[in-house]
This record gives structure tokens, C-alpha cells and sequence, in this order.
């Protein structure tokens, strides 16, 4: 059993009012700050001392105007506070990105979904992150700011390793953009996990795609909790882009999904089993989307 | 010490609180409204849930100073006087609890979804409770209470 203190470590908390005010913050107390969202990463993880324990906490939530989600002819773009709830609810997300709204209401409790956002998610950049392969098969980026300038990166390049992304010490997240998909385009989220609720997947698996007269338009696979970071399954794409689809080519393609893998072995599900379930749940993605 | 404001149950507290402390310390040991349990300590549980503006959450996770100008409704702040909430004679009736550590969270969480969905399912009741774990009766009377609960709430008693 790791460490668990009911207490949180000691720090000071302060909640600016502009993006200015964080943004120069950050500035000054680099690495001796965190940024706080909705807290359902940081506050167990300080309660746990898993990480360094801040000087600063930095609460977004003063700003105003963070938490919008907004949808025009481009795209979606989701601020850093929306919160897990509110995008699962909202109507251009489940009009224009089931996908998303799936996903969101795979996480958590009602509870932790009404304080919870994607970019904590992301940001918290944990393997099995279950709003991540959804996002990157949806070829979504991350607009990422510091004092000094603006940089957009797409999700896919995002993450490092368990826990760690591109952010530098003096940058953060402030805005999430997906891009307008296809019309005909279709997404789903698998998700495994021992219990049905309140789990983190042990797979998961985000197939976004297009097919037309029985040709494959368009693929994107992106598998969770398989690897140190999320992962994109290129060669598994690539078996059936531009193809007439056949159960026996799905069946081809979530096979390769298999070997752009490298799962963990620990208590919550042996390599073997989770490559295993790669295979099933990237087979189920894909005769949804392709081929139903 | 950071001074904050929160309405708990419709009174307003003005409270000195350390940066550190959460929603859930605050309440239990500041206000002295002990119903909010601590189980897990980290959004597991949902012993913790209490109504923030209008939405649940787990108040072992957000800092007191984050609640500053919120209104939060406990489970003591449900009864009318002596007169039980619907959902908490439901409970009460059919049996919904055994040792009662849970049952604060699971009316507030039950609440909520009552308030969306005046005649849910099975299937969406236990959606609805998803955060909020009962060691002792197996869920099945909790979900008795909750339909029962409804249908008083629908018969306006
Ligand atoms: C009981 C429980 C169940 C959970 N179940 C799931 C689940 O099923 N699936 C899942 O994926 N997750 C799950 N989580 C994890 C968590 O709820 C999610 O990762 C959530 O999306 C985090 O968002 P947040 O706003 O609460 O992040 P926070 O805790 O506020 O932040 C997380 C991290 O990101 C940083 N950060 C936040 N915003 C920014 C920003 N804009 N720029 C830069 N850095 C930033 C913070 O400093 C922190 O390090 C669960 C958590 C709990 C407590
Ligand atoms: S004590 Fe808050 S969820 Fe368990
Ligand atoms: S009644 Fe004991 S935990 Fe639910």
C-alpha cells in the first residue's frame, strides 16, 4: 500500500482573475506550482504524495469564460474548465462527436464528471486516460500558451510517457480543438474495465472512420492503457484505408492493432489478457464502424 | 487563513479556513454538519457527496477555498423540521440502509437524479449511483426506496 494521508500537504492557494495574471505566474514560480481544473487528479494524488508538493496552487476556475464549449463550421474547441459533464451533454458534441460524449460518460461517477475536464485528463497524461484515444482519432490538438507565446500541438505528439507531456514548466492548456470530420463520419469507444462503473480501463479502444459503398474512406485507431502513452495503430490503419472491407480484412487489421502495442503486466490484468482484448475490442470497433 | 463565504443549507457562513483544508473538513468540523461522511478520501466512495450548485460532489475533493460564494446542500438540510424528505421515509420504509455510512451521499446522489427523471429505471437508478458505493445492503433495498421515493414525490406526499 502506497502513502495516504487524509490531509493535504500545506500550500497557498490563489485564483486569478485573467489568463495574464496564471500565464505570468507560472513565469515566476516555475516548477513550484500546479494548476488547478477540477482537482479529481491533483487532490488524491497530494492527499497521496505522489507528486511534489506545490507552494502554489494555481485555481483556474477564477477566470471566466474557460469552461465554454463552442462548435462552428471548423470545429469543435473545448475550453480547459468544461467539465466532463457539460460535454457530455452538450448538443453540438453529441450531433457532430458522439464519439466524445461516449467517452465522457465512460469516466468517473456522476460526481467526478461534474468537476473533472478533458484537459485535466489530458494533462494528467496517465496511460488508460479514457478521453484521449477518442481525441486523437478525431485528430485533435492542443493549443498550448506561456507568457511569451502560443504553440499548437496535435494531441498524438502530446505525450511523452506515463505522466508526463510537451508542456514546459511555464505553459498550459488553453483550449482543445477538433476539427470538423467528415459527414459520413463515424466514431466509437470501447472501453474494458473490470467493473462497469467507477474503473479505469484496462483497454480501450477509439475507432473513427468513413465507408463508403463498402470502400474504406477513411480510418483512425487509437488505443488506451496499452502502452506508455496512448497510442495510434498506423499499420492497422493502413490495412484498411482505400480497401474494399471485408470481416476477414477487420479481422487482418485488429490483429496488427495487437503488435503496436506494449501493455503493462499488473494486478489489474496480465499482457497476455490485455493484448488479447486489444484484438477483440479493436475487431468489435471496427465491424461497428465499417461494417453495420 | 483565507476568509470564504458558503451558504450551507440556505445559512450563510463567513469562515477563516486554511488553503489545504477541503469542502469536507470544513463542513464536518467547522460548520459541525457531520453528515457528509469521509470514507475513501479520494472520489471513490461518495460518502463525501454533498449538492454544489445544484450538481453533486465529492467534497473530500475540492478545497474549502474553492467553495467560496457556492450554496451547498448537505443531507441535514433536506427534512423539513421533523417532517423526512420523501427519499429519506423511502429509505427509512423500505429499509434502504443498514449501518448509514453511505446513506447521506446515496440520498443526495438519489436527489439529484429524481429531480432530472421523475420515474427512472433500474437501470438508470444504478447509473445515477455510480459514485456512491454501499458496503452493507447489496443495493437492492436502495433501489426499492428510490422507486418507492418516487412515487411518493409523483403522489406529492
Ligand atoms: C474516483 C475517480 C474515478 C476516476 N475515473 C476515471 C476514469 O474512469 N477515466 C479517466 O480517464 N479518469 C478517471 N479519473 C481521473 C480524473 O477524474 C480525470 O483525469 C479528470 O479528467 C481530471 O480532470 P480535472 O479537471 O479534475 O484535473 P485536475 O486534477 O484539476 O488536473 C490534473 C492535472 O492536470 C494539470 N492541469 C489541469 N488543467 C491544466 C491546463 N489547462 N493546463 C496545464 N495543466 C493542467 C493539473 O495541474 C494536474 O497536474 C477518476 C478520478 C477519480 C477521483
Ligand atoms: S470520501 Fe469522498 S468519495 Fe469517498
Ligand atoms: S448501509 Fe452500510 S455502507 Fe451502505
Amino acid at each position: 500500500m502506497g502513502i495516504f494521508y487524509r490531509r493535504l500537504p500545506r500550500f497557498d492557494y490563489v485564483v486569478p482573475k485573467t489568463l495574464d495574471e496564471v500565464l505570468k505566474a507560472l513565469n515566476k514560480h516555475k516548477g513550484a506550482y500546479r494548476l488547478l481544473a477540477g482537482g479529481t487528479d491533483l487532490i488524491p494524488q497530494l492527499k497521496k504524495r505522489e507528486i511534489k508538493e506545490p507552494e502554489y496552487v494555481i485555481d483556474l476556475k477564477g477566470i471566466s469564460g474557460l469552461d465554454t464549449i463552442s462548435y462552428d463550421g471548423n470545429g469543435l474547441k473545448i475550453g480547459p474548465l468544461a467539465t466532463i459533464t457539460s460535454i457530455a451533454q452538450s448538443p453540438a458534441v453529441q450531433e457532430h462527436y458522439p464519439i466524445l460524449a461516449q467517452a465522457a460518460l465512460s469516466m468517473a461517477s456522476p460526481q467526478v464528471r461534474n468537476r473533472g475536464t478533458f484537459a485535466g485528463n489530458i494533462c494528467n497524461a496517465v496511460p488508460s486516460a479514457d478521453s484521449i484515444p477518442s481525441l486523437i482519432t478525431l485528430s485533435a490538438s492542443v493549443k498550448i500558451r506561456s507568457a511569451r507565446k502560443e504553440r499548437i500541438v496535435p494531441l498524438e505528439q502530446f505525450f511523452i510517457g506515463p505522466r508526463i507531456t510537451a508542456l514546459k514548466a511555464n505553459e498550459m492548456v488553453v483550449e482543445i480543438t477538433v476539427p470538423q470530420q467528415r459527414e459520413t463520419s463515424r466514431g466509437v469507444y470501447l472501453k474494458l474495465s473490470p467493473r462497469h462503473s467507477m474503473d479505469l480501463a484496462i483497454v480501450g479502444v477509439a475507432v473513427t472512420g468513413t465507408c463508403e459503398n463498402g470502400i474504406c474512406k477513411d480510418i483512425r485507431i487509437a488505443l488506451g492503457a496499452v502502452a506508455p502513452t496512448p497510442v495510434r495503430a498506423p499499420t492497422a490503419e493502413a490495412v484498411l484505408q482505400g480497401r474494399q472491407i471485408t470481416s476477414a480484412l477487420v479481422d487482418e487489421a485488429a490483429r496488427n492493432a495487437v503488435t503496436q502495442c506494449s501493455p503493462i503486466d499488473d494486478h489489474r490484468a496480465s499482457r497476455e489478457y490485455r493484448c488479447d482484448m486489444i484484438y477483440v475490442l479493436t475487431r468489435r470497433a471496427l465491424n461497428q464502424i465499417l461494417l453495420s | 487563513m483565507k476568509e470564504i463565504m458558503l451558504n450551507v443549507n440556505g445559512n450563510e457562513h463567513t469562515l477563516q479556513v486554511k488553503p489545504w483544508a477541503t469542502l469536507l473538513d470544513v463542513i464536518r468540523e467547522d460548520i459541525g454538519l457531520t453528515g457528509a461522511k469521509e470514507g475513501c478520501g479520494e472520489g471513490e466512495c461518495g460518502a463525501c457527496t454533498v449538492i454544489m450548485d445544484g450538481v453533486a460532489v465529492n467534497a473530500c475533493l475540492i478545497l474549502a477555498v474553492e467553495a467560496n460564494g457556492k450554496h451547498i446542500t448537505t443531507i441535514e438540510g433536506l427534512a423539513d423540521g421533523e417532517k423526512l424528505h420523501p427519499i429519506q421515509q423511502a429509505f427509512v420504509d423500505i429499509g434502504g440502509l443498514q449501518c448509514g455510512f453511505c446513506t447521506p451521499g446515496m440520498i443526495l446522489s438519489a436527489k439529484i437524479l429524481l429531480d432530472k427523471n421523475q420515474d427512472p429505471t433500474d437501470e438508470e437508478i444504478r447509473k445515477g449511483l455510480e459514485g456512491n458505493f454501499c458496503r452493507c445492503t447489496g443495493y437492492t433495498k436502495i433501489i426499492q426506496s428510490i422507486k418507492a421515493a418516487a412515487q411518493m414525490l409523483k403522489e406529492g406526499r
